[in-house]
């Protein structure tokens, strides 16, 4: 689904909810899943300039799992290290967008090229 | 854009969120938030989150932001009902939200708020609550 | 490696026409190797329904089982299977049912000779070997399951949220502590300050033999979470030992209010709440 505007971000928060009870993931979990997913959306929308978001069940043997992947083609992430560190921030935020969507997953793939854009990719399995 | 709604009990001013907030529904609300203390002149802000899924960054940046605009106004502000997966999340996101005050639910939240607003304007009437006691 | 188009295939009616003798025949087989432990009218409702399912694609060539066409039974065998481990019957036992089927169908043939039949046996007998496999595998998998539910049960058990007093609650927590079940802990009691309306909690960890830093670290989140929800949470007991791991491993309990015993960190939380704890005047004795 694209993300073109502020109420995207709240459609992509609702379909990984949706997907993360279908997987019967625990309620704690749900709210890590939605949670990053909203702080990933609103990168895209923010800095990525609007993107694409794509949301699925997984699963890789008896696990279950949620993925979401946030591709824009904004003007990428200089220095990825930095972007991933707590606190740093080029927009409006408290700089935890990154940082602390990475925190709240089990899987967390940037993959970021300057003048091409950013994709993020994140995975949150059944415990 | 949804708004969220914001009610006037005695001193205090009740926002209570019952929609999945957006960016824009968070700004709004901080805006009306402050035209509405400076307007009425309430003494304390309660912020109900007990229908609230997720908080994420941006809307855990608002309580700190209201309370700090409250401040301005010598009002206080407590944010109450944060559900449990909320609040994980919130701390495994970084985020402690640094000098908001918070209370289990609707009513303690008052009670800290006439105690806040007792100790700024000197004890009233009910002279036998110690106000700091209450507080902690 | 169907049969020919139109040749009718001689082992399924073979089979067809004697399905009343099989399943009887199949039941008091199996039935003897699960030792009573099986009700024979339910053995005999379940072989049935599987034949009804097996005859059908009992023609293909059985080496391969992730055709569609195999999908029915291959449900059908999971289901079995799972109930089976869920009763308690072992692997071999529960494959033997599925095996068991051959061997009558080897008798019920025994008088043909036609060559024809006999290819058809072969490739009936590799069907049900796979299928046998098949029950093999889906049994480990339900006994997988059934261990992880198990092990979360005990999870649960092993970590009571009890009532110290009305706004006071504690954990007691006993043995080791790792990274999981100190996340249920940390759950289920900032679940308990919302149910019971409590602005106290202790985590007393007299009974915790080792703490790690990944331990250490959900403890404080929890302490931290339960002040995000407006409530107040204490540790005790930490033992001098695991206080010498905290310092040696730099973790920073900052703020946070610890208390040598649970009898201290009960005191401290009934002061804030405003209950102090009095000796009575000793009334005189006669």
């Amino acid at each position: 689904m694209p993300i073109t505007e502020d109420g995207d971000v709240v459609r992509v928060r609702q379909l990984a909810r949706n997907y993360a009870q279908q997987v019967a993931l625990s309620l704690v979990d749900q709210t890590k899943l939605v949670t990053a997913t909203s702080e990933l959306a609103r990168n895209t929308l923010i800095y990525g300039g609007g993107g694409v978001a794509h949301i699925e069940i997984v699963a890789d043997g008896r696990r279950r799992g949620v993925r979401a992947s946030f591709r824009d083609e904004g003007p990428g992430i200089p220095d990825v290290s930095l972007a991933l560190a707590d606190g740093w921030s080029s927009g409006k935020g408290l700089g935890l967008g990154l940082s602390g969507a990475r925190r709240l997953v089990d899987e967390f793939d940037l993959d970021t090229e300057v003048g091409r854009g950013t994709s993020v990719t994140v995975v949150k399995w059944k415990r | 854009m949804e708004r969220v709604p914001i009610l006037k009990i005695g001193g205090v001013l009740l926002v209570s969120i019952q929609i999945d907030l957006q960016d824009q529904s968070v700004l709004a609300l901080q805006e009306d938030l402050a035209e509405k203390i400076s307007t009425t002149g309430a003494h304390g802000v309660v912020i109900d989150i007990s229908a609230v899924e997720i908080v994420d960054s941006f809307i855990g940046r608002m309580f700190a932001t209201i309370a700090s605009i409250s401040q301005l106004f010598d009002a206080d502000t407590v944010v109450v009902g944060m559900r449990p997966a909320v609040a994980i999340t919130l701390v495994e996101l970084g985020l402690t939200l640094g000098g908001v005050r918070t209370a289990l639910d609707l009513e303690r939240g008052m009670k800290i708020l006439r105690v806040l607003g007792e100790q700024r304007r000197g004890p009233s009437s009910d002279e036998d609550a110690d106000p700091l006691r209450a507080l902690l | 490696m169907v049969a020919e188009a139109g040749h009718a295939h001689r082992l399924t009616e073979l089979l067809r026409e004697n399905v009343d003798r099989l399943i009887e025949e199949w039941v008091t087989s199996a039935a003897v190797v699960l030792r009573g432990r099986s009700v024979r009218a339910e053995l005999e409702s379940e072989f049935r329904e599987f034949l009804a399912t097996l005859l059908p694609v009992a023609d293909g060539d059985g080496r391969n089982l992730s055709g569609a066409e195999y999908a029915e039974i291959k449900a059908l065998l999971e289901e079995f299977s799972r109930s089976r481990a869920r009763q308690g019957f072992t692997p071999s036992e529960t494959a033997s049912s599925v095996f068991a089927l051959k061997r009558i169908v080897f008798e019920l043939t025994e008088q043909e000779e036609d060559p024809e039949l006999f290819r058809e046996l072969m490739r009936f007998s590799t069907l049900l070997d796979a299928l046998g496999l098949w029950t093999f595998e889906t049994y480990a998998r339900a006994r997988e399951e059934i261990i992880q539910e198990q092990s979360e049960q005990l999870l649960e058990l092993t970590t009571p949220v009890v009532k110290l007093w009305e706004g006071v609650l504690a954990v007691p927590l006993v043995g080791t502590l790792d990274s999981a079940r100190t996340q249920v802990v940390m759950e289920k009691l900032l679940e308990a300050l919302v149910e019971t309306g409590s602005e106290h909690a202790i985590i007393d960890i007299t009974g915790v033999l080792a703490v790690d830093t990944q331990v250490a670290q959900h403890l404080l989140k929890t302490v931290v979470a339960a002040r995000l929800m407006g409530a107040e949470c204490t540790i005790s007991g930490i033992r001098p030992q695991i206080a010498q791991t905290i310092v040696a491993l730099g973790i920073e309990f900052g703020d946070i209010t610890t208390k040598s015993s649970l009898a201290d960190a009960l005191r401290h939380a009934l002061r804030r709440e405003g209950i102090d704890v009095v000796r009575r005047a000793e009334r005189r004795t006669v």
